[in-house]
Protein backbone atom coordinates (compact mmCIF):
# COMPACT_ATOMS: atom_id res chain seq x y z
CA UNK A 1 0.00 0.00 0.00
CA UNK A 2 1.50 3.46 -0.72
CA UNK A 3 1.18 5.41 2.16
CA UNK A 4 0.65 9.29 1.18
CA UNK A 5 3.39 10.25 3.67
CA UNK A 6 4.22 14.04 1.75
CA UNK A 7 0.19 14.64 2.15
CA UNK A 8 0.47 13.49 5.86
CA UNK A 9 3.59 15.42 6.63
CA UNK A 10 1.86 18.63 5.09
CA UNK A 11 -1.60 18.12 7.62
CA UNK A 12 0.83 17.74 10.72
CA UNK A 13 2.40 21.19 9.27
CA UNK A 14 -0.70 23.20 8.93
CA UNK A 15 -2.07 22.03 12.08
CA UNK A 16 1.19 22.85 13.61
CA UNK A 17 0.72 26.26 12.28
CA UNK A 18 -2.44 26.73 13.82
CA UNK A 19 -1.37 25.78 16.63
CA UNK A 20 1.17 28.00 17.13
CA UNK A 21 -0.66 30.84 16.06
CA UNK A 22 -3.62 29.75 18.50
CA UNK A 23 -1.39 29.59 21.75
CA UNK A 24 -0.23 32.61 24.30
CA UNK A 25 2.26 29.96 25.94
CA UNK A 26 5.09 31.42 24.53
CA UNK A 27 7.28 29.06 25.91
CA UNK A 28 5.52 25.64 24.09
CA UNK A 29 4.62 27.89 21.28
CA UNK A 30 8.78 27.68 20.68
CA UNK A 31 8.81 24.30 21.40
CA UNK A 32 6.18 24.11 18.73
CA UNK A 33 8.47 25.70 16.31
CA UNK A 34 10.88 23.76 16.51
CA UNK A 35 8.37 20.66 16.03
CA UNK A 36 7.49 21.96 12.79
CA UNK A 37 10.72 22.95 11.73
CA UNK A 38 11.36 18.83 11.96
CA UNK A 39 7.93 17.62 10.00
CA UNK A 40 9.75 19.91 7.58
CA UNK A 41 13.09 18.69 7.54
CA UNK A 42 11.36 15.33 7.35
CA UNK A 43 8.99 16.73 4.11
CA UNK A 44 12.57 17.74 2.61
CA UNK A 45 13.64 14.30 3.24
CA UNK A 46 10.70 12.55 1.50
CA UNK A 47 11.19 15.24 -1.37
CA UNK A 48 14.87 13.50 -1.89
CA UNK A 49 16.48 17.87 -0.41
CA UNK A 50 18.12 15.98 1.87
CA UNK A 51 20.64 18.61 1.93
CA UNK A 52 17.85 21.27 2.79
CA UNK A 53 16.71 18.69 5.30
CA UNK A 54 19.62 18.32 7.12
CA UNK A 55 19.93 22.32 7.30
CA UNK A 56 16.23 22.37 8.34
CA UNK A 57 16.77 19.84 11.35
CA UNK A 58 20.10 21.31 12.32
CA UNK A 59 19.11 25.56 12.22
CA UNK A 60 15.39 25.09 12.43
CA UNK A 61 14.74 22.12 14.75
CA UNK A 62 18.19 22.80 16.52
CA UNK A 63 19.77 25.92 17.28
CA UNK A 64 17.13 28.51 16.65
CA UNK A 65 14.67 26.85 19.63
CA UNK A 66 17.46 27.36 21.89
CA UNK A 67 17.58 31.02 20.18
CA UNK A 68 14.07 31.69 20.59
CA UNK A 69 13.95 30.54 24.24
CA UNK A 70 17.02 32.85 24.93
CA UNK A 71 14.70 35.48 23.60
CA UNK A 72 12.17 34.63 25.34
CA UNK A 73 14.20 34.74 28.93
CA UNK A 74 14.68 38.43 28.04
CA UNK A 75 11.12 39.27 27.61
CA UNK A 76 8.06 36.91 29.05
CA UNK A 77 6.75 33.76 28.89
CA UNK A 78 3.17 35.02 28.07
CA UNK A 79 1.32 36.81 24.62
CA UNK A 80 -0.04 39.90 25.34
CA UNK A 81 -3.79 39.75 25.53
CA UNK A 82 -5.17 41.66 22.18
CA UNK A 83 -8.37 41.95 20.67
CA UNK A 84 -8.22 40.31 17.02
CA UNK A 85 -7.29 42.78 14.96
CA UNK A 86 -9.11 42.27 10.76
CA UNK A 87 -6.57 44.07 8.79
CA UNK A 88 -3.16 41.97 9.52
CA UNK A 89 -5.11 38.72 8.77
CA UNK A 90 -6.49 40.10 5.24
CA UNK A 91 -2.97 40.96 4.94
CA UNK A 92 -1.65 37.62 5.46
CA UNK A 93 -4.88 36.02 3.85
CA UNK A 94 -4.11 37.72 0.26
CA UNK A 95 -0.71 37.27 0.52
CA UNK A 96 -1.51 33.76 1.05
CA UNK A 97 -3.56 34.04 -1.72
CA UNK A 98 -1.72 35.20 -3.87
CA UNK A 99 1.29 33.21 -2.99
CA UNK A 100 -0.88 29.56 -3.95
CA UNK A 101 -2.05 31.75 -7.53
CA UNK A 102 1.33 32.10 -8.22
CA UNK A 103 2.26 28.19 -7.72
CA UNK A 104 -0.57 27.29 -10.31
CA UNK A 105 1.91 28.17 -13.22
CA UNK A 106 4.51 25.91 -11.42
CA UNK A 107 4.91 22.79 -13.20
CA UNK A 108 4.25 19.69 -11.09
CA UNK A 109 6.13 18.28 -8.62
CA UNK A 110 8.94 16.19 -10.14
CA UNK A 111 7.65 16.44 -13.12
CA UNK A 112 10.68 15.49 -15.43
CA UNK A 113 9.44 17.72 -18.50
CA UNK A 114 9.43 20.63 -16.05
CA UNK A 115 11.98 23.16 -17.57
CA UNK A 116 14.61 23.19 -15.00
CA UNK A 117 14.84 19.40 -15.01
CA UNK A 118 15.59 19.49 -18.90
CA UNK A 119 17.98 22.03 -18.69
CA UNK A 120 20.25 23.23 -15.85
CA UNK A 121 19.91 20.58 -13.74
CA UNK A 122 20.04 17.99 -16.56
CA UNK A 123 23.51 20.03 -17.62
CA UNK A 124 24.98 19.53 -14.13
CA UNK A 125 24.17 16.40 -13.79
CA UNK A 126 25.26 14.98 -16.95
CA UNK A 127 28.98 16.93 -16.51
CA UNK A 128 29.46 15.90 -13.07
CA UNK A 129 28.65 12.46 -13.77
CA UNK A 130 31.07 12.18 -16.66
CA UNK A 131 33.64 13.71 -14.64
CA UNK A 132 33.34 11.88 -11.61
CA UNK A 133 33.09 8.49 -13.91
CA UNK A 134 36.44 9.88 -15.36
CA UNK A 135 37.77 10.85 -12.18
CA UNK A 136 37.63 7.20 -11.27
CA UNK A 137 38.65 5.44 -13.67
CA UNK A 138 36.59 3.34 -16.65
CA UNK A 139 32.97 4.18 -16.89
CA UNK A 140 33.72 6.06 -20.39
CA UNK A 141 31.75 3.71 -22.41
CA UNK A 142 28.28 4.30 -19.89
CA UNK A 143 28.09 8.16 -20.66
CA UNK A 144 29.22 7.87 -24.15
CA UNK A 145 25.94 7.76 -24.86
CA UNK A 146 24.93 10.60 -23.64
CA UNK A 147 24.99 14.06 -26.05
CA UNK A 148 24.84 16.14 -23.33
CA UNK A 149 29.25 17.39 -23.15
CA UNK A 150 28.67 18.92 -26.84
CA UNK A 151 25.21 20.69 -26.25
CA UNK A 152 25.80 21.65 -22.65
CA UNK A 153 29.40 23.33 -23.45
CA UNK A 154 27.94 26.50 -24.22
CA UNK A 155 26.17 27.98 -21.12
CA UNK A 156 28.38 26.14 -19.21
CA UNK A 157 31.17 28.01 -20.49
CA UNK A 158 29.81 31.28 -20.36
CA UNK A 159 29.35 30.56 -16.53
CA UNK A 160 32.64 30.10 -16.05
CA UNK A 161 34.68 32.43 -18.57
CA UNK A 162 36.92 31.55 -21.14
CA UNK A 163 38.95 27.69 -20.14
CA UNK A 164 42.18 29.27 -18.99
CA UNK A 165 44.89 27.41 -16.61
CA UNK A 166 43.65 24.26 -17.48
CA UNK A 167 45.51 24.88 -20.84
CA UNK A 168 48.84 22.92 -19.44
CA UNK A 169 46.42 19.83 -18.28
CA UNK A 170 46.14 16.47 -20.32
CA UNK A 171 44.96 16.27 -23.65
CA UNK A 172 41.63 14.11 -22.49
CA UNK A 173 40.34 16.76 -20.34
CA UNK A 174 40.86 19.83 -23.03
CA UNK A 175 37.93 18.51 -24.29
CA UNK A 176 36.23 17.52 -21.69
CA UNK A 177 33.73 19.87 -19.73
CA UNK A 178 35.44 21.72 -17.09
CA UNK A 179 33.61 20.34 -14.04
CA UNK A 180 34.28 19.48 -10.36
CA UNK A 181 33.46 15.22 -10.19
CA UNK A 182 32.22 15.56 -6.91
CA UNK A 183 29.20 12.72 -5.94
CA UNK A 184 27.36 15.23 -4.02
CA UNK A 185 25.98 17.70 -6.67
CA UNK A 186 24.79 20.18 -4.19
CA UNK A 187 27.96 20.63 -2.74
CA UNK A 188 29.58 21.35 -6.56
CA UNK A 189 26.91 23.57 -7.13
CA UNK A 190 27.38 25.74 -3.84
CA UNK A 191 30.85 25.36 -3.42
CA UNK A 192 31.96 25.33 -6.86
CA UNK A 193 29.72 26.42 -9.50
CA UNK A 194 28.32 28.89 -7.03
CA UNK A 195 31.10 29.74 -5.24
CA UNK A 196 31.21 33.56 -4.98
CA UNK A 197 27.15 32.86 -3.98
CA UNK A 198 28.21 30.45 -1.15
CA UNK A 199 30.85 33.50 -0.23
CA UNK A 200 28.55 36.42 -0.07
CA UNK A 201 26.52 33.77 2.13
CA UNK A 202 29.10 33.36 4.40
CA UNK A 203 29.87 36.89 4.74
CA UNK A 204 26.08 37.33 5.22
CA UNK A 205 26.70 34.88 8.48
CA UNK A 206 29.55 37.36 9.44
CA UNK A 207 27.81 40.72 8.82
CA UNK A 208 24.86 38.84 11.15
CA UNK A 209 27.38 37.76 13.98
CA UNK A 210 28.84 41.43 14.20
CA UNK A 211 25.50 42.87 14.21
CA UNK A 212 24.41 40.85 17.33
CA UNK A 213 27.55 41.40 18.81
CA UNK A 214 27.27 45.24 18.42
CA UNK A 215 23.66 44.98 19.82
CA UNK A 216 23.99 42.42 22.44
CA UNK A 217 27.55 43.06 23.85
CA UNK A 218 27.66 46.89 24.95
CA UNK A 219 28.85 46.58 28.18
CA UNK A 220 31.51 43.68 28.13
CA UNK A 221 34.01 45.37 30.53
CA UNK A 222 31.80 44.94 33.07
CA UNK A 223 29.90 41.52 32.00
CA UNK A 224 33.45 40.38 32.94
CA UNK A 225 33.90 42.28 36.27
CA UNK A 226 30.85 40.49 37.41
CA UNK A 227 32.12 37.38 36.18
CA UNK A 228 35.15 37.69 38.38
CA UNK A 229 33.32 38.59 41.40
CA UNK A 230 30.85 35.89 40.63
CA UNK A 231 34.14 33.74 40.15
CA UNK A 232 35.30 34.38 43.75
CA UNK A 233 31.64 33.55 45.31
CA UNK A 234 32.43 30.46 43.99
CA UNK A 235 30.69 29.40 41.13
CA UNK A 236 27.30 27.01 41.79
CA UNK A 237 26.06 29.30 44.19
CA UNK A 238 21.78 29.21 45.14
CA UNK A 239 21.73 33.08 43.79
CA UNK A 240 20.71 31.50 39.93
CA UNK A 241 18.42 34.14 38.90
CA UNK A 242 17.29 31.24 36.84
CA UNK A 243 13.70 29.59 36.86
CA UNK A 244 13.18 26.19 35.30
CA UNK B 1 13.05 29.96 31.42
CA UNK B 2 16.55 31.50 31.15
CA UNK B 3 19.34 29.23 28.96
CA UNK B 4 21.60 28.84 31.28
CA UNK B 5 19.50 27.37 34.33
CA UNK B 6 22.07 27.00 36.98
CA UNK B 7 19.76 23.87 38.24
CA UNK B 8 21.08 21.99 35.28
CA UNK B 9 23.99 21.26 36.62
CA UNK B 10 22.46 19.46 39.24
CA UNK B 11 20.49 17.39 37.08
CA UNK B 12 22.45 14.38 36.86
CA UNK B 13 20.94 12.81 34.12
CA UNK B 14 20.84 15.69 32.18
CA UNK B 15 24.57 15.76 32.77
CA UNK B 16 25.83 12.49 32.09
CA UNK B 17 23.78 12.14 29.06
CA UNK B 18 24.85 15.39 27.73
CA UNK B 19 28.52 14.62 28.52
CA UNK B 20 28.42 10.89 26.72
CA UNK B 21 26.49 12.81 23.48
CA UNK B 22 29.04 15.86 23.03
CA UNK B 23 31.83 14.00 21.67
CA UNK B 24 29.55 12.03 19.37
CA UNK B 25 27.65 15.45 18.29
CA UNK B 26 31.47 16.96 17.49
CA UNK B 27 32.67 13.76 15.76
CA UNK B 28 29.04 13.96 13.71
CA UNK B 29 29.64 17.33 12.58
CA UNK B 30 33.19 16.69 11.64
CA UNK B 31 32.27 14.12 9.44
CA UNK B 32 29.17 16.07 7.90
CA UNK B 33 32.00 18.63 7.22
CA UNK B 34 34.84 16.51 5.46
CA UNK B 35 32.01 14.39 4.13
CA UNK B 36 29.81 16.92 2.68
CA UNK B 37 31.44 16.01 -0.78
CA UNK B 38 30.23 12.67 -0.65
CA UNK B 39 27.08 12.49 1.21
CA UNK B 40 24.41 15.41 2.43
CA UNK B 41 26.33 18.10 4.55
CA UNK B 42 29.03 20.92 4.37
CA UNK B 43 30.47 23.69 6.23
CA UNK B 44 26.76 25.17 7.36
CA UNK B 45 25.49 22.38 8.39
CA UNK B 46 28.66 21.05 10.24
CA UNK B 47 28.96 24.11 11.71
CA UNK B 48 25.98 24.54 13.25
CA UNK B 49 25.88 20.83 14.82
CA UNK B 50 29.33 21.95 16.32
CA UNK B 51 28.35 24.89 17.58
CA UNK B 52 24.93 23.05 19.02
CA UNK B 53 27.74 20.78 21.19
CA UNK B 54 28.93 23.85 22.33
CA UNK B 55 25.60 25.67 23.32
CA UNK B 56 24.78 22.41 25.00
CA UNK B 57 28.06 22.07 27.21
CA UNK B 58 26.45 25.98 27.82
CA UNK B 59 22.90 24.99 28.35
CA UNK B 60 23.67 22.21 31.10
CA UNK B 61 26.86 23.15 32.57
CA UNK B 62 26.82 27.48 32.82
CA UNK B 63 28.14 30.06 30.49
CA UNK B 64 30.86 30.76 32.73
CA UNK B 65 32.58 27.09 32.44
CA UNK B 66 31.73 27.49 28.47
CA UNK B 67 33.40 30.35 28.23
CA UNK B 68 36.42 28.87 29.80
CA UNK B 69 36.42 26.34 28.01
CA UNK B 70 35.94 28.31 24.79
CA UNK B 71 36.90 31.86 25.11
CA UNK B 72 34.69 34.33 22.98
CA UNK B 73 38.26 36.07 21.93
CA UNK B 74 38.58 32.78 19.93
CA UNK B 75 35.35 32.49 18.81
CA UNK B 76 35.95 35.96 17.55
CA UNK B 77 38.81 35.33 16.07
CA UNK B 78 37.22 31.96 14.21
CA UNK B 79 33.90 34.20 13.08
CA UNK B 80 36.67 36.03 10.93
CA UNK B 81 39.03 33.89 10.14
CA UNK B 82 36.54 31.45 8.62
CA UNK B 83 35.17 34.19 6.04
CA UNK B 84 39.13 34.90 5.30
CA UNK B 85 40.22 31.03 4.70
CA UNK B 86 36.91 31.44 2.06
CA UNK B 87 38.47 34.48 1.05
CA UNK B 88 42.29 33.49 0.90
CA UNK B 89 41.46 30.13 -1.60
CA UNK B 90 39.16 32.89 -4.11
CA UNK B 91 42.61 35.09 -3.85
CA UNK B 92 45.31 32.12 -4.39
CA UNK B 93 43.36 31.31 -7.21
CA UNK B 94 43.41 34.71 -9.03
CA UNK B 95 47.41 34.55 -7.76
CA UNK B 96 47.99 31.35 -9.70
CA UNK B 97 46.53 33.09 -12.42
CA UNK B 98 43.12 31.83 -12.39
CA UNK B 99 39.65 33.41 -11.90
CA UNK B 100 38.56 34.18 -8.17
CA UNK B 101 37.53 31.06 -6.47
CA UNK B 102 38.39 29.21 -9.51
CA UNK B 103 39.89 25.83 -7.99
CA UNK B 104 41.52 24.17 -10.78
CA UNK B 105 44.40 26.62 -10.84
CA UNK B 106 45.03 24.78 -7.44
CA UNK B 107 46.15 21.64 -8.80
CA UNK B 108 46.74 22.35 -12.89
CA UNK B 109 48.06 19.00 -13.65
CA UNK B 110 44.25 17.70 -12.47
CA UNK B 111 42.08 20.45 -12.34
CA UNK B 112 39.45 17.66 -10.55
CA UNK B 113 41.45 17.46 -7.71
CA UNK B 114 42.03 21.27 -7.74
CA UNK B 115 38.58 21.46 -7.22
CA UNK B 116 38.22 18.99 -4.72
CA UNK B 117 40.97 20.87 -2.48
CA UNK B 118 39.49 24.24 -3.17
CA UNK B 119 35.68 22.57 -2.41
CA UNK B 120 37.21 21.25 1.20
CA UNK B 121 39.10 24.61 2.08
CA UNK B 122 35.74 26.28 1.12
CA UNK B 123 33.23 24.58 3.24
CA UNK B 124 36.51 24.60 6.26
CA UNK B 125 35.91 28.07 6.12
CA UNK B 126 31.81 28.52 6.04
CA UNK B 127 31.90 26.03 8.42
CA UNK B 128 34.00 27.71 11.22
CA UNK B 129 32.57 31.24 10.27
CA UNK B 130 29.18 29.27 11.02
CA UNK B 131 30.41 27.65 14.41
CA UNK B 132 31.69 31.30 15.68
CA UNK B 133 28.77 32.72 14.71
CA UNK B 134 26.39 30.16 16.49
CA UNK B 135 28.11 30.29 19.63
CA UNK B 136 28.14 34.25 19.17
CA UNK B 137 25.40 34.83 19.07
CA UNK B 138 24.75 32.07 21.62
CA UNK B 139 27.19 33.84 24.45
CA UNK B 140 25.45 37.37 23.38
CA UNK B 141 21.57 36.26 24.20
CA UNK B 142 22.88 33.97 27.50
CA UNK B 143 25.38 36.52 28.55
CA UNK B 144 22.31 39.03 28.75
CA UNK B 145 19.48 36.54 30.12
CA UNK B 146 22.21 36.11 33.17
CA UNK B 147 21.53 39.76 34.53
Amino acid sequence: MLIPIEAILFCFLIVMAVVIAQLEDLFAAAMLTGIFSLLSAGLFTVMDAVDVAFTEAAVGAGVSTVFILGTLSLTTKWEDQQAPRIWPFAAVGIMGAALIYGTLDMPGYGEIHSAPNQHLARQFIEIETQAFLDSHGGGHAEVEHAPAPEEAHTPAGDEHGAAHGSSDAEAASEHRQKAVGLPNIVTSILASYRGYDTFGETAVIFTAAVGVLLLLRTRRREEDAEDEEEAQEHAPSPQAEASP
Amino acid sequence: MSPVPMKMRDKVILRVVSKVFIPFMFLFALYVQFHGDFGPGGGFQAGVIFAAGFILYGLIFGLRTLREAIPPRIVECGLALGLLLYGGTGLTSILLGANFLDYDALNPAHPTHGQHLGILLVELGVGITVTAAMTLIFYSLAGRAQR
